[in-house]
């Protein structure tokens, strides 16, 4: 527990801790929606903690609590605030830490191609959904996508100014969400960048970054693909099937 | 530069909706190119005007903006609709988020078959009044304010306005648990620029019919199989 100075009354001490503590992530044990948000905290060196829904219980304690705006999760606490709905979310982490570009210009170029990577990976996010003979349309969807859609873009963005980061020559929410793109779509075609040499160094040097270094070392807070457990507890905590 | 916005969509609400709705609520009048053949379409990806082979479309400011989300965010923090500090817009953008999906279930609507539509409609009136409206209507009665962020008028305010106007096409008297909700329409639609865009002549468009779906399947070549959301 942080100390407490003796000038301040007990409420706005727990006030002020609870502001500067890290912020706490509401969601399953596993990627979902949240783990972007668990990309751009790691991104920008935040420490953050999480509370894993495994429990139908847990899901209606929140819900009884008035603590999910949309009775949804994910639920980020941060800076007082129970954030939910993931765009809102990743906005509000990306704009505090200088990862929102300089300028409205900038910005509109950022919410532009990630909510392009956001559709590629919305693909992904359900494909384990799928009964196998989906998987099998829906894998040729995402290769397709990946490769006449969205990566094209991202390799002429960087081809067209030649510098390291897709927007405003420095680190920002787009460059994080594209690699976690990329990572995704590996993970399901492992060639997919084979005609994108630009990309393929931008995932070198970003993977090289020092907070994102760490991020993909094994005991990170990153999580693994998704699995049958996943699944299972997902269909438990909403009463699904 | 100092042009007008051009809009390129079909000639119909869909996902472009929304940014008539910020412009006229702005007050920024704005053209518009409306997509009737495969052509036009095929020459706007030709020309690379559209980033990821998509409409909506917006020309503005020299940009070439697409995704909705993105227009919309633009034109929202250039009309001073977007809030004064990060934590105003952190509200704002949770709640245009929740109109989003909520207005999501009402633009699929058209493209399903009879039966599905009976289910979706089921679930449109559900959702309202048991997860979106109920969470509107307790921010303006825990706030007491006129809109629904930082006392001023904001993007979220417009963005649910629309969204009361839609779900009322499907069930007019949905808001009778909400009397939030209704002094807040009530409030808005007599704001002068809301009021004129209300009015016909406006290039507000129309609930889409038979003819707009058949339009976008044929532009797009896409959406002939479009089922309920579960």
């Amino acid at each position: 527990m942080p100390k407490v100075c003796c000038c301040l009354s007990s409420s706005q001490a727990i006030r002020s801790s609870l502001m500067a503590g890290k912020p706490k992530l509401y969601y399953f044990n596993g990627r979902g929606r949240m783990e972007s948000v668990r990309w751009l905290l790691a991104a920008a060196g935040i420490e953050f903690v999480e509370e894993f829904l495994e429990t139908r219980e847990q899901y209606e304690k929140l819900l009884q609590d008035g603590a999910l705006l949309f009775q949804q999760v994910p639920m980020v606490e941060i800076d007082g605030m129970k954030m939910v709905q993931t765009r809102a979310i990743l906005g509000y982490i990306a704009a505090k830490h200088n990862l929102y570009g300089k300028n409205l210009k900038e910005r509109a170029l950022i919410d532009m191609y990630v909510e392009g990577t956001r559709d590629l990976m919305d693909l992904i996010r359900v494909h384990h959904k799928f009964s196998p003979e989906e998987q099998e349309k829906n894998l040729a969807l995402i290769n397709e996508r990946a490769t006449a859609r969205y990566f094209p873009v991202y390799e002429k963005v960087l081809k067209d100014h030649g510098t390291e980061f897709l927007v405003g020559n420095q680190l920002t929410w787009a460059d994080v969400q594209l690699i976690e793109a990329i990572l995704m779509v590996e993970e399901k075609v492992s060639t997919i960048l084979s005609k994108f040499p630009l990309l393929q160094d931008f995932k070198t040097r970003i993977c090289n970054i020092p907070t994102i270094k760490k991020f993909l070392q094994p005991g990170s807070q990153r999580k693994p693909p998704p699995d049958e457990s996943y699944v299972v507890t997902a269909n438990r905590v909403f009463n699904r099937k | 530069m100092a042009g007008k916005p051009k809009l390129y969509y079909f000639d119909g609400r869909g996902k472009m909706e929304s940014v008539r709705w910020l412009l006229a609520a702005a007050g920024v009048e704005f053209e518009e190119e409306l997509l009737e053949t495969r052509e036009q379409y095929e020459k706007l990806l030709q020309d690379g005007a559209l980033m990821f082979q998509q409409v909506p479309m917006v020309e503005i400011d020299g940009m070439k903006l697409v995704q909705t989300r993105a227009i919309l965010n633009y034109l929202a923090a250039t009309h001073n609709l977007y809030g004064r500090d990060l934590k105003e817009r952190a509200l704002i953008d949770m709640y245009v988020e929740g109109t989003t999906d909520l207005m999501q279930l009402i633009l699929m609507f058209p493209f399903l078959s009879a039966e599905d539509k009976e289910k979706q409609h089921a679930l449109i009136v559900q959702k309202a009044t048991n997860r979106y409206f109920p969470a509107y209507e307790k921010v303006l009665r825990d706030h007491g304010q006129d809109y629904l962020v930082g006392n001023q008028f904001s993007w979220a305010d417009i963005h649910l306005f629309e969204a009361i106007l839609m779900v009322e096409e499907k069930k007019c008297d949905v808001l009778s648990e909400f009397p939030q909700l209704q002094m807040f329409k009530a409030r808005i639609s007599n704001m002068p620029r809301i009021k004129k865009f209300l009015e016909p002549g406006s290039q507000r468009k129309p609930i889409p019919d038979d003819k707009y779906v058949e339009t976008v399947r044929r532009v797009l070549q896409m959406y002939y199989n479009v089922k309920a959301s579960v």
